[in-house]
């Protein structure tokens, strides 16, 4: 009943090529679009902003980075971190060395400075695969938490890494309150979306999935696999990069290498895996799971009155969380974005499925 | 000269120890295909078993011995660990058979954050000690060539020992018992083996049994160095590197991998790292993994991949 796509008739390659096809899906999506970007900045609290908005829009950014590399091309890694950390610091850095900088481009070029390190520690994944390249890519991650850490150069000799960005603004807006914080990053979402749902549906997009699938056989009909899965790692690099600059920029504010440290990276995958590997939408299902779980355990207690120990209560958040990432493997292995799908399938024919 | 060869040999025990950790990695993933990222989960939960029921036992039965402690500590700890192995099989792997490497490495990551919250809920998160009664002294060794002779911890030297054996008794294991060639088969062809009636599923609880007890043994010598604390979870990290650069598949390449990884670490902290400001262990054992796979993609030891369309 929520969808009859009868009576609309494609009559081009470009009509019947757009990214929503169906009329409905797109009306029902610039509506969320715009409920997003009027709505929510005026009716949401500040806790709302603080503690799931902005970091499920950043995380959702940093996620879809990782999905094109992880679920598009096929190549794990664990390094996701330490990427964003690049992002982070260089934007930092540009931000503090050069007067005038503007903020929207010291943030891109945190992620062209991303991109360097991802294509550097990407080349291995040209003989390496599999699991062998997941754990190689644990270099980068080790590697650069060691690097913001201990290299002054880099981190413009602030104590252990530790550093601070504040008095944002962008041609005159100054981004100081959550509501401004949350528009901002919404932007950024939005663009990167709409860029990376196009990059997978083009030639390059088509020619990550055939790596993906086989990468033997991709290059048997003509794929160049070094360049396929280099430009994997550095268009995922360059977003999980911008993510980084904003998680150091926007939400902390402060930050020191531990924010990227390797539990970051962990959980960027879990948002791609739980969320749906190869599916833009997987992305922001999977990260807005893994940003709100651990906040609703958290509140359980309060919730019911139920008292208890704080370290206990950290404990059990642990295991139930365990328990749900094992229990969303085997429920769905193929992520929520399966879910969705199968969903958006039943209701196509909802109430009469013959 | 002495000062290098203590070097070295501090080395070669901390990559002993690495390599006890890497053992587990490779038992699994031999018999199951399954990258178990929760092995140093499995250590710390084994070790916080064994020190809590050593602690524990003797207090409930009114016992005074400290060896009948420990032993019994230990089989409550092994007990433990087979019974985790039974329901890892049960609940979640049995479930997953033919998922892909990647969800299946997920589905370990996720228990490893259960047993990290489960083993602290029940056993307790404060620093534990385990005290086998390993010798603390220091030896000095060769003072008659070298000015000072050179320095090694007497638990590191038990440490290897026990190493050693174990890696002889579980050669002797998979080389002369009708399980142990049965655990060869599935790990040569699952579906090969199921064919000919080896029971998958009672292979994996072994496997993952194994895994156990090797966790279990790693964790009672790093426990008894280090104490029995969170951060022993962690040395699963410093194993890593050392499965891949030996080969996922091989028992003697995590051996030898994680003698050149514990080596290469110590050398390059001490004679290279001052030139970057310390601290380069962290990485140094990735980076030289990754430069190693960069020649050999399969490891050391590991069986040659080979692809076809």
């Amino acid at each position: 009943m929520l969808y009859r796509e009868n009576g609309q008739f494609k009559t081009s390659y470009k009509a019947d090529q757009q990214i929503f096809p169906i009329a409905q899906d797109k009306a029902l999506v610039l509506a969320m679009i715009a409920f997003a970007f009027v709505v929510v900045p005026m009716v949401a609290p500040e806790y709302l902003f603080r503690a799931i908005l902005i970091p499920f829009l950043i995380l959702a950014l940093a996620a879809l980075g990782l999905n094109i590399l992880v679920g598009y091309c096929g190549q794990i890694s664990l390094g996701t971190g330490g990427f964003m950390a690049v992002g982070a610091y260089a934007a930092y850095n540009l931000m503090v060395r050069i007067d005038g900088m503007p903020l929207i481009v010291a943030i891109l070029l945190g992620g062209v400075f991303a991109t360097l390190v991802g294509v550097v520690f990407g080349i291995p994944s040209l003989r390496i695969k599999g699991l062998y390249l997941a754990v190689a890519t644990l270099a980068a991650q080790f590697f650069t938490d060691w690097a913001f850490l201990r290299i002054k150069w880099l981190t413009n000799n602030s104590a252990s890494g530790s550093v601070s960005m504040s008095n944002l603004n962008v041609l005159g807006w100054t981004i100081d309150s959550p509501a401004d914080k949350y528009l901002f990053c919404l932007g950024f979402l939005v663009v990167f979306g709409l860029i990376a749902k196009n990059l997978v549906r083009s030639h390059i997009g088509r020619e990550w999935m055939a790596i993906r699938d086989m990468d033997v056989a991709a290059a048997v009909i003509g794929i160049r696999p070094v360049y396929a899965k280099l430009t994997a790692f550095a268009v995922s690099s360059f977003i999980v990069g911008v993510a980084g600059a904003l998680w150091g920029f926007v939400h902390l504010g402060a930050w020191e290498p531990a924010a990227f440290n390797i539990d970051r990276s962990f959980q960027l995958l879990f948002m791609v895996i739980i969320g749906g590997l190869g599916s833009i939408m997987g992305s922001f299902f999977g990260a807005a799971f893994i940003v709100v779980l651990p906040i609703v355990l958290d509140n359980l207690p309060h919730w019911f009155d139920i008292p208890i120990d704080t370290a206990l209560a950290s404990h059990m958040t642990f295991m139930i969380f365990g328990s749900l990432i094992v229990f969303f493997l085997i429920a769905e292995p193929h992520g929520l974005a399966r879910l969705w799908s199968i969903a958006k399938e039943k209701l196509r024919l909802w109430p009469f499925p013959h | 000269m002495g000062f290098f060869l203590e070097t070295l040999i501090g080395g070669l025990m901390t990559g002993m120890l690495y390599s006890l950790v890497a053992l587990g990695f490779v038992l699994i993933f031999k018999a199951s295909g399954v990258f178990n990222f929760a092995q140093g989960a499995m250590v710390l939960f084994a070790a916080l078993a064994m020190a809590r029921f050593a602690e524990w036992i003797p207090h409930w039965m009114g016992l005074e011995s400290k060896l009948v402690a420990n032993v019994l500590g230990f089989v409550a700890a092994m007990l433990v660990m087979i019974a985790l192995a039974w329901l890892v099989e049960k609940l979640v792997l049995g479930k997953l058979v033919n998922q892909e490497g990647v969800t299946l490495l997920m589905a370990t990551l996720g228990i490893t954050y259960f047993l990290d919250g489960f083993g602290q809920t029940i056993f307790g998160s404060d620093i534990y000690k385990i005290d086998v009664g390993m010798p603390k002294e220091p030896l000095f060794l060769f003072d008659k060539v070298f000015p000072g002779g050179i320095l090694v911890g007497q638990e590191d030297l038990v440490a290897a020992v026990v190493a050693a054996a174990l890696v002889a008794a579980l050669a002797a294991f998979f080389q002369y018992t009708g399980t142990g060639r049965a655990l060869r088969a599935v790990a040569d062809d699952h579906q090969a083996a199921q064919s000919i009636g080896i029971p998958l599923n009672r292979i994996w609880v072994i496997v993952w049994s194994v895994a156990g007890f090797v966790a279990l043994v790693a964790g009672i010598i790093w426990g008894s160095k280090l104490g029995v604390q969170f951060s022993l979870s962690l040395v699963a990290l410093k194993a890593l590197p050392v499965v891949i650069l030996g080969g996922l598949t091989s028992v003697p390449g995590a051996i030898i991998g994680g003698l050149l990884i514990g080596v290469g670490e110590k050398l390059s902290e001490v004679f290279i790292g001052p030139y970057f400001g310390g601290g380069i262990e962290i990485w140094f054992a990735y980076v030289l993994a990754l430069g190693f796979l960069l020649v050999r993609p399969q490891g050391l030891f590991g069986e040659k991949i080979i692809d076809r369309v």
